[in-house]
């Protein structure tokens, strides 16, 4: 009975057009961001901000960007290591050369930053694409963890060739450093997280995502009918990278504290944030989140069932980490290759109707 | 700007006068093949315009040429009484030059109101940073642009499936929803390329209409590509007749019925 359109008539396009049309479903969201802003930061301890919900926001924020640009514009991407790493040495150089200005900003301005790399590292896109984009995207990602490496400027020549956060703190509060609380990265990274996932909604369900998705489905009568491909192709790699800068900078500043580019951007970690949009959904806000939780929560769930249940050995548990999670993933892919955003709307579909669909 | 020249009075008494668009001895090849070879025709205000001739004639080239997607080695393509410069099709759609295609080219991962939203980028304007703000100008127009594409909706009776994605939608519906991609964008020339395509009767009745409406309401220029030429000959106040490449018929339907070369082409011709 409470997943009803009936009766909730729309009277204007602007109520036709809103993200949750079904009352239910904007009750829900009104609930969520309730409990996320005000219930769990009083609850949160150590062991759940460092395992859960700190990188679980922090990767929301990286899959939302590289849905914007695989599943919105069509165009795939493997730079995304390189792009957060992008972000996080941004954001390092800047909270060092300016240390009076606020994290708060160096964090937008290492989006900023990571958006005009990514919009550099875009440009191919307009020669070329599917598989050999790809593989451009990987030059990228590779050229860039070689870069920070490489040129010592970056990590301000210290020995150890890592970079560490400084002590930074918002309206008083610690958030970078060692003596962060943890409910503080959590409110940072949410803060952050929810902006991101509101801006990305405004831009897909307008006319900007418009554009992408034409791009994304047809390219060539996207342009006939008046997209301007290299204006859209780049604005979505833009706008992309802007959201994974942002997370790098988190992911940096934030969660780890200190960070070696090789170990912390690798291809790996191109990889994860792609699967999570593949196992979330492409072309889905909603996707985007849930995809990261699958893949944050899955490695947490296994070891407390495999370590605190049943009683394995840590390292065999890690093992058969890699193997299970392996399988999961091609089981999903097999069995719902439009992702978990997808179930959801099945699971939609099949509520309105419930329990009588005939 | 006006290009004007001797008006003429259709079959059913319009009396179309000025030139929209005129194609000048275009030439166009891909390396050795010449798929156009020297065509001049004009397309005036307001008149229904089609292209007919043979598989392979060239007519979807000239369409495309048209559109700007293919640049004509020779010849020139004037606009409005102006020269047009080689442009991108994405500029060619911004003059107000739109079109639907022979394969069904719709975007479809999204809706069918995307779809026509879509249609109508040359009406919207605001940039990327009212568009992440959303409420203010970028909401504006987005409703505004709402209320003329549910206009277009209701003109083409799709309002039942306005929110169903494109995939999903049966061959003859597909076509529409692209007829209303191309109107939403109001455009001035409208360029189709075989509308009826694989259609039943019905359904050929049905498009004939709406082409038939579109141009008498809206008072839209139509270009088109047919093979049934019934259709042509009742819906098209002239006929450009294409066959090789070449031009070898332009006129009327009645005259163009009863050209020679023009039933050569389409009977075959006597060699003996």
């Amino acid at each position: 009975m409470l997943y009803r359109e009936a009766g909730d008539f729309k009277t204007s396009y602007v109520d036709d057009s809103q993200t949750f049309p079904i009352a239910f479903d904007r009750y829900r969201y009104w609930a969520v961001l309730a409990v996320a802003f005000l219930v769990i930061p009083f609850v949160i301890d150590d062991y759940w901000a460092n395992a859960v919900f700190v990188p679980f926001l922090i990767y929301a924020i990286a899959a939302i960007g590289l849905n914007i640009l695989v599943g919105y514009c069509g165009q795939v991407s493997l730079g995304t290591g390189g792009f957060m790493a992008v972000g996080a040495y941004a954001c390092y150089k800047l909270m060092t050369a300016f240390p009076d200005v606020s994290i708060v900003i160096h964090v937008v301005l290492a989006g900023g930053i990571t958006a005009a790399v990514g919009a550099l590292f875009g440009l191919p896109s307009l020669r070329i694409k599917g598989f050999y984009l790809a593989v451009a995207t990987l030059a990228a990602q590779f050229f860039l963890v070689w870069l920070f490496n490489k040129v010592s400027w970056f990590y301000n020549y210290s020995a150890s060739g890592q970079i560490s956060a400084p002590e930074r703190s918002v309206l008083g509060i610690a958030v970078t450093g060692a003596q962060v609380a943890p409910w503080a990265q959590y409110m940072i990274c949410l803060v952050f997280c929810t902006i991101s996932a509101i801006i990305a909604r405004n831009l897909t369900r307008g006319s900007t995502g418009r554009k992408w998705m034409a791009i994304r489905d047809m390219d060539i009568a996207a342009e006939i009918i008046g997209v301007n491909p290299l204006r859209a192709k780049l604005s979505a790699f833009a706008v992309s990278s802007f959201f994974v800068g942002i997370s790098g900078a988190l992911f940096f500043a934030v969660y780890l504290g200190a960070v070696e580019v090789g170990e912390a951007f690798g291809i790996q970690k191109s990889f994860l944030v792609l699967f999570m949009i593949i196992i979330g959904g492409l072309g889905s806000i909603f996707g985007s989140f849930a995809g990261a939780a699958f893949m944050v929560l899955l490695p947490v769930a296994l070891k407390v069932v495999g370590v605190d249940w049943l009683g394995f050995p840590t390292d065999t548990v890690a093992h058969f980490q890699l193997v299970i999670v392996g399988a999961l993933i091609m089981i999903f892919l097999i069995a719902e290759p439009h992702g978990l955003a997808q179930l959801w709307r099945l699971a939609k579909e099949k509520l309105r109707l419930w329990p009588f669909p005939y | 700007m006006k290009d004007s020249v001797e008006p003429y009075v259709t079959a059913d008494g319009r009396t179309i006068g000025d030139r929209m668009m005129e194609m000048r001895n275009i030439t166009l090849r891909f390396g050795g093949v010449v798929a156009i070879k020297d065509i001049s025709f004009d397309i005036r205000e307001g008149e229904i315009r089609a292209i007919i001739g043979p598989n392979g004639a060239g007519k979807s080239s000239m369409l495309n040429v048209i559109s700007g997607f293919y640049h004509p080695q020779e010849g020139e393509v004037w606009f409005r009484g102006e020269k047009r410069p080689a442009m991108k099709p994405y500029q060619v759609a911004q003059q107000g030059v739109a079109r639907t295609f022979q394969n069904i080219a719709l975007f479809n991962g999204m809706s069918v109101l995307d779809n026509v939203m879509t249609g109508r980028l040359r009406q919207m304007k605001t940039g990327l940073w009212s568009q992440m703000i959303w409420k203010g100008p970028a909401e504006r127009e987005e409703v505004e642009n709402r209320e003329a594409v549910e206009k277009i909706i209701d003109f083409l009776e799709i309002q039942a499936i306005r929110k169903t994605p494109v995939g999903r939608l049966p061959y003859g519906l597909k076509k529409r929803v692209e007829l209303a991609r191309a109107l939403a964008a109001e455009p001035d020339l409208l360029l189709l390329d075989e509308p009826m395509a694989g259609m039943n009767v019905e359904e050929k009745e049905d498009m004939s209409r709406f082409i038939l409406d579109v141009n008498d309401e809206f008072g839209t220029t139509i270009a088109l590509i047919e093979h049934d030429m019934g259709v042509v000959m009742d819906l098209s106040d002239r006929v450009v007749v294409m066959d090789y490449g070449r031009k070898i018929g332009d006129g009327t339907p009645d005259e163009v019925r009863n050209n020679p070369d023009v039933i050569d082409a389409y009977l075959g011709v006597d060699h003996d």
